[in-house]
């Protein structure tokens, strides 16, 4: 009956949905930042603990859809061990592919599974929470973001 | 098989009165079970707002033309129409309002802001829409008084009313919802009106749920206010109204101040209409008027008890249908439950439901249903609703309850 949502619901999300990576909290000294999406309630904390320039340990709790549980949980996957400079850029990187389905397969590795987010417009906020999240943590930047800022509408029509 | 479908077949044929239900969406016939966000539109209310802009359109009050005149009959017509449809003693204690939202925030503003002093204590529920909580928030924060809660109980949804006389001892306003948007809780705000009145309290009654959908007298509730809107009874978005008891409402300050509300206006100081102008500032919604009085003709044409007994007996038909379900968790009482139904199912996203079902032409509303507080009390983040209006049938129950099947299976792949 939903074949034609395959593309967004692709089999590594729904694993990665039912049996999320690094799902647990971590004790300080990591950064704790909560992410919110005001509109449908989704929640996530994301606890990122860094080791000078780079990324040490990355974990999240909290409660969301498929999308953003899937999303939460290969992030922490991807950016575990990587440096400030190219945590900013996978971020770059997989904002353009979730709002304009433009993939580089070779630079986003797992992460392409998510390329079909593009097509559902209303979903790109989901996929996008936990990278809020993480930017924020490393940055340095507020303790709780949202999915209101600008640029996750998707592409304009 | 298909419930009640015989017993309810003057409604079922109802279904071509609202064009919006008549389309395909993703491929499918839609089904439209968001009602308790908004309710579709019969012809007859579409084709009033169209014939007062065709041929009545001009402004109310003091016009002394033709159109002038007729905008303002059928305006004030709507009025006294609104004032029959709720048992109001006259017109003058319906002041037209944007919807149920508004009238709250005015009763919060003009009454409480006027009455209210620190210290001074509200009495509200654990289920109420944001839109009977976050104005007390606010009024709360702006005059130094607090806010206290009848607590809900379990999975269930009803209030618990054990210690309800000793709440409302020495509140000085009491206000609750008549039906739950997100259990469906019929609460039985006679009894508590009665109670909070003999205490001393001030009542409110939300009924953005239930005008439109039950027989309403709020003299029989006993209340002092009461709000609702148009646009989840078959009326116009942007319409709504706000019922007070006459005597509090002589006693209010206005609530916006501009054209339409004044007597008498100097360059130092004004003098304030008569209520309910006094509450009206400005042009109002004159054709949402028009076409709220033709929804409530619509609707008592078919009448409120027969809309009232439907809802009951397809929630009761959905809850049992959506109860075989493996791993789904129903929240709000089993019976007697106004026409919506509430769930959560498995450990699958409220928002993952509503986008599957939405592929196969099912409109249902996922989320926290502007009831945050209340979700966190039931330790969800957010649940799927699915909410009936007069035009839904027993066979869309079905549909509904054999799509969950299959989003279930989508999932657990």
């Amino acid at each position: 009956m939903f074949e034609d949502l395959d593309e967004l619901y692709q089999e590594v999300i729904r694993e990665h949905s039912s049996h999320p990576r690094n799902f647990r909290a971590l004790p300080a000294p990591a950064r704790a930042v909560d992410g919110h999406n005001p509109l449908c309630g989704d929640q996530v904390r994301l606890f990122v603990e860094m080791d000078g320039e780079r990324v040490k340990d990355v974990g999240f709790t909290g409660q969301g859809c498929a999308i953003s549980r899937a999303s939460a949980s290969m992030m922490t996957d991807a950016i575990k061990g990587k440096s400030r400079a190219e945590v900013r850029e996978a971020f770059g990187a997989f904002h353009e592919m979730v709002t304009t389905g433009h993939c580089d397969e070779g630079k986003m590795g797992k992460l392409a599974v998510f390329s079909g987010v593009h097509k559902f417009p209303v979903r790109v906020k989901c996929a996008m929470l936990a990278w809020h999240a993480a930017l924020s943590a490393i940055e340095g930047g507020a303790p709780e973001v949202t999915t209101e800022s600008p640029g996750d509408e998707g592409p304009k029509p | 098989m298909t419930g009640g479908a015989e017993a309810f077949a003057d409604l079922e044929a109802r279904r071509g009165d609202f064009p919006a239900l008549d389309q395909e969406v993703n491929g499918n016939r839609l089904v439209y079970l968001d009602n308790a966000a908004t309710s579709q539109k019969p012809r007859a209310v579409i084709e009033e707002v169209r014939r007062f802009y065709e041929r009545d359109n001009s402004n109310v009050h003091r016009g002394v033309h033709e159109l002038s005149n007729r905008a303002t009959l059928g305006f004030e017509g709507a009025r006294r129409r609104a004032a029959e449809f709720i048992g109001a003693a006259t017109p003058e204690e319906i002041i037209f309002t944007r919807g149920t939202t508004e009238g709250i925030n005015l009763v919060a503003a003009a009454w409480a802001g006027r009455h209210l002093r620190p210290g001074d204590r509200i009495l509200l529920t654990e289920m109420e829409h944001h839109s009977n909580l976050v104005p007390w928030q606010i009024l709360a924060a702006r005059v130094g008084a607090e806010i206290e809660f009848v607590p809900v109980v379990g999975d269930e949804g009803l209030l618990d009313l054990s210690g309800f006389d000793a709440r409302v001892r020495g509140a000085r306003l009491f206000a609750c919802t008549h039906i739950s948007n997100a259990l469906g809780t019929i609460n039985p705000v006679k009894e508590l009106c009665a109670r909070a009145r003999a205490a001393g309290a001030v009542a409110l009654v939300d009924a953005a749920q239930s005008a439109g959908h039950a027989p309403l007298d709020v003299r029989e509730i006993g209340c002092d206010f009461l709000a609702f809107s148009g646009h989840k009874m078959a009326g116009p978005t942007g319409i709504g109204i706000l019922y007070g008891r006459r005597e509090l409402l002589e006693k209010m300050d206005p609530y916006q101040g501009g054209g339409e509300m004044i007597s008498s206006v100097h360059f130092e100081h004004s003098a304030w209409a008569p209520v309910p102008h006094k509450f009206e500032a400005g042009t109002p919604d004159i054709s949402g008027a028009f076409g709220l009085r033709a929804a409530m003709d619509y609707l008592d044409a078919i009448g409120r008890e027969r809309i009232m007994a439907h809802d009951l007996a397809l929630a009761e038909y959905a809850y049992a249908r959506l109860a075989e379900i493996p791993g789904i968790r129903l929240l709000g009482p089993a019976r007697g439950r106004a026409g919506l139904v509430s769930f959560v199912l498995g450990d699958i996203h409220a928002h993952d439901v509503v986008m599957l079902a939405d592929r196969v032409g099912i409109a249902l509303r996922g989320g926290h249903h502007c009831t945050q507080p209340l979700h966190r009390r039931l330790g969800v983040e957010s649940t799927v609703r699915a909410s009936f209006y007069l035009y839904n049938t027993f066979a869309e129950v079905d549909r509904l309850a054999d799509v969950l099947r299959e989003i279930r299976r989508y999932f657990s792949r």
